[in-house]
């Protein structure tokens, strides 16, 4: 069995194509990716002070590191393509859109949450955004993203309620490759050409175990696609313009021919695998490796040299502005209430509650998720 | 009208669904070309096409998962889940994640879903096609347990779990499947969730029972002295089940015996007895009794009617209960 820890090698410059598909993209969209990744970098330090202070209960798994898999896939597909991941979720929730002070209120417990106190860091739902949520079970999110992409194409070819062709982007992480649900989810989108993309962000690790340690065929995963039928690609997840390069076309063209994806995204993760993760599994010198080639720094230096859009004190600027929003999010959440026991505790389990549900309780209707409660004014206000 | 069997009137309620509402999709293994294994489904695939009554592969967890996902989305699927005890590889599908959507998205994501599964014993079959496992979907809030003991009831309250904004877990009797016919309306009728059934009136004692075992008990009320008059209620859906009907029907008589095929331990007779001795306490003349399928795994075909609780069985606890 080998051993061997992830590496941050990649191909030469001189190995990349010359002509990129994102060096046509405008500068704003680049710069936009930009403000994102560091949007969700920001939030998630300012997660872990607030964990750290007991202010967020439960488990928290952090995004840092990853920023340009979120961002860089996202902003390869459609607003309404549904997206749905597992529990690492506030990157993919801040990428799709969610307002960061519903995102932050929620870990802390808030009724201003996105799941209105509820859910916690792991169930991050944003219907508004096409966002079908977080997911606690590893891979359990899989037959589900199946059923989304069922669903699109239902309603395009049977219902005829539409004539967009759309594509499902189903996240997970590498520990979820040993799961029996990919492989059942893998089969029916196989057989029944569901356009749903399934996009591993493998950073090495499922917890404290590499990938070579517990994933077959580890070094080559795009066999367990070939299994199904299922066309797969590798992508330097470290470098958005590469995600962008090589996700866009081949989103693109599963879109066209509304067949299933795998996408082996190689990242890494800078913090443990949750807030309470000793590390033993991996050397200092391993992360270092990969934050020399930090995502961030790697799209700021291209803006700052190649593109010349952004000079320094721009940077700066674009910092400044995030860590003053994150701090917003942050006192939003700290100003806003717990739910109320009587009012929340037994709302939102079943529509309409019939009396005498459970002998014990009634089930209340409880107060309007404010997500959706923006999203009406938004409508109300567009109208 | 017509008279139908349970099956039949299964197959009419999901035609004359799946005609008016074409978000409708049944998924399931063998369901379409072949009808299903009981032939529930037959001719639907037929009449509605493969896009709409989809044949999957043997794969549990990824039928209740797809459909989950169908069912987020908008859609209404009808997953078919071939028999109760494959409700297992689908279970962290159907109870971690689908019935908690609404309250993790605090009501913005809603899951529409009714999940048919055969269910119970009495034809023959082995455990885990035979076993009666709805006290465990009836622990989970979230979702709802529903099992007609009619084809009167089958079709309203198929109806109804389709309707439903939530999940609803659709046990079908295997025993009563072809066991016996009934008039039922060609027009669509609903039965509404949650609401049992008095099935005959009386005055001394009161058998709560669903599904299958509505048969037995009224075999065995046949063998009972005419000096004792029975209350049956037909629950007909497990969660949410309607507490104030027994309520009722025990402040009158004072005596209560719960009837069901699965094993006695935290059965769903169990919640019964206790709520049944909150609420009626002091008009209770005797003690709960159960009348249920032993603490065991159900037998395979030979034992079968020993392990279910057939007419003597149910008669014998009557007595037992009407002379405490």
């Amino acid at each position: 069995m080998t051993t061997a820890p992830p590496s941050a090698q990649v191909a030469s410059d001189e190995e990349k194509k010359t002509k990129r598909l994102s060096d046509k993209l405008p500068d704003k969209t680049l710069l936009k990716w930009l403000r994102d990744m560091m949007l969700i970098r920001e939030f998630e330090t300012r997660t872990m002070q607030a964990y750290s202070n007991a202010q967020i209960g439960g488990f928290c798994h952090v995004y840092t590191g990853q920023e340009a898999c979120a961002v860089g896939t996202i902003g390869s597909v459609e607003h309404d393509d549904p997206v749905i991941t597992a529990y690492r979720d506030h990157g993919h929730a801040l990428a799709r859109g969610m307002d960061p002070k519903f995102c932050m209120a929620e870990m802390y417990g808030k009724i201003t949450g996105c799941a209105k106190g509820k859910g916690g860091s792991m169930h991050m739902f944003d219907k508004p955004n096409h966002l079908y949520g977080g997911h606690g079970i590893v891979g359990a999110q899989t037959p589900l993203g199946a059923g989304l992409a069922f669903a699109t194409r239902y309603e395009r070819e049977v219902m005829e309620a539409t004539d967009k062709k759309r594509v499902c982007l189903c996240y997970l992480g590498d520990g979820a490759l040993n799961q029996g649900a990919l492989h059942e989810a893998m089969n029916l989108a196989g057989l029944l050409d569901l356009p749903v993309i399934y996009i591993v962000e493998n950073n090495g690790y499922s917890m404290g175990t590499s990938i070579a340690r517990g994933t077959t065929m580890a070094d080559d995963l795009l066999k367990k696609s070939d299994a199904y039928g299922i066309d797969g690609i590798e992508i330097d997840g470290m470098d958005i313009r590469d995600i962008y390069d090589e996700f866009k076309p081949f989103a693109d063209d599963l879109r066209d021919r509304q067949r299933p994806g795998f996408v082996n995204l190689i990242t890494y993760r800078y913090h443990g695998h949750s807030m309470s993760d000793p590390q033993k599994y991996r050397t200092k010198d391993e992360v270092k490796e990969f934050q020399e080639r930090d995502s961030i720094d790697v799209l700021a230096k291209h803006l700052m040299e190649d593109r010349d859009c952004l000079s320094e004190d721009e940077y700066k600027e674009m910092q400044k502005e995030l860590r003053a929003e994150v701090r917003e999010a942050v006192k939003f959440a700290e100003d806003s209430e717990f739910p109320d026991v009587e009012a929340e505790l037994y709302s939102d389990v079943f529509l309409n509650p019939m009396a005498g549900l459970s002998p014990s309780h009634d089930y209340p209707i409880g107060e309007e998720n404010p997500i959706l409660e923006e999203a009406e004014e938004k409508d109300d206000s567009e109208d | 009208m017509a008279n139908l069997t349970l099956v039949q009137a299964i197959n009419l309620a999901l035609t004359q669904e799946m005609e008016a509402d074409d978000r409708i999709v049944l998924l399931g293994e063998d369901i379409g070309l072949n009808g299903g294994v009981f032939r529930v489904t037959e001719g639907l695939q037929q009449r509605f096409g493969e896009d709409r009554v989809v044949d999957t592969p043997l794969a549990e967890s990824g039928i209740m998962g797809s459909a989950i996902g169908l069912a987020m989305a908008g859609m209404r699927p009808i997953p078919e889940i071939q028999f109760e005890g494959f409700l297992g590889p689908a279970y962290d599908q159907l109870i971690n994640h689908g019935a908690r959507y609404r309250t993790r998205s605090r009501g913005a994501i809603t899951v529409p879903l009714t999940v048919r599964v055969p269910v119970g014993g009495g034809i023959h079959a082995p455990e885990l096609h035979s076993d009666s496992p709805e006290a465990i979907y009836a622990h989970h809030p979230g979702i709802k347990v529903v099992m007609p003991a009619s084809p009167y009831d089958a079709k309203g309250l198929l109806i109804s779990a389709i309707r439903d904004p939530d999940p609803v877990i659709y046990f079908e009797p295997k025993r009563i499947y072809r066991a016996f016919r009934e008039e039922v309306p060609e027009d669509e009728y609903t039965i509404p969730l949650g609401k049992a059934k008095i099935v005959e009136e009386g005055s001394d004692l009161t058998i709560v029972t669903w599904g299958a075992p509505v048969l037995q008990c009224l075999e065995a009320m046949d063998k009972l002295p005419d000096d004792i008059s029975v209350e049956l209620i037909d629950l007909r859906t497990i969660y949410p089940y309607d507490m104030d009907c027994i309520e009722e029907s025990v402040r009158k008589t004072g005596r209560c015996v719960v009837v069901h095929e699965a094993p006695k331990t935290s059965g769903f007779g169990a919640e019964i007895a206790a709520m049944v001795q909150e609420r009626c306490f002091l008009h209770l003349e005797a003690p709960v009794q159960r009348v249920t399928g032993y603490d065991t795994i159900m037998p395979y075909y030979k034992l079968e009617l020993d392990y279910l609780p057939e007419a003597d069985r149910i008669a014998e606890g009557v007595m037992a209960c009407a002379a405490y």
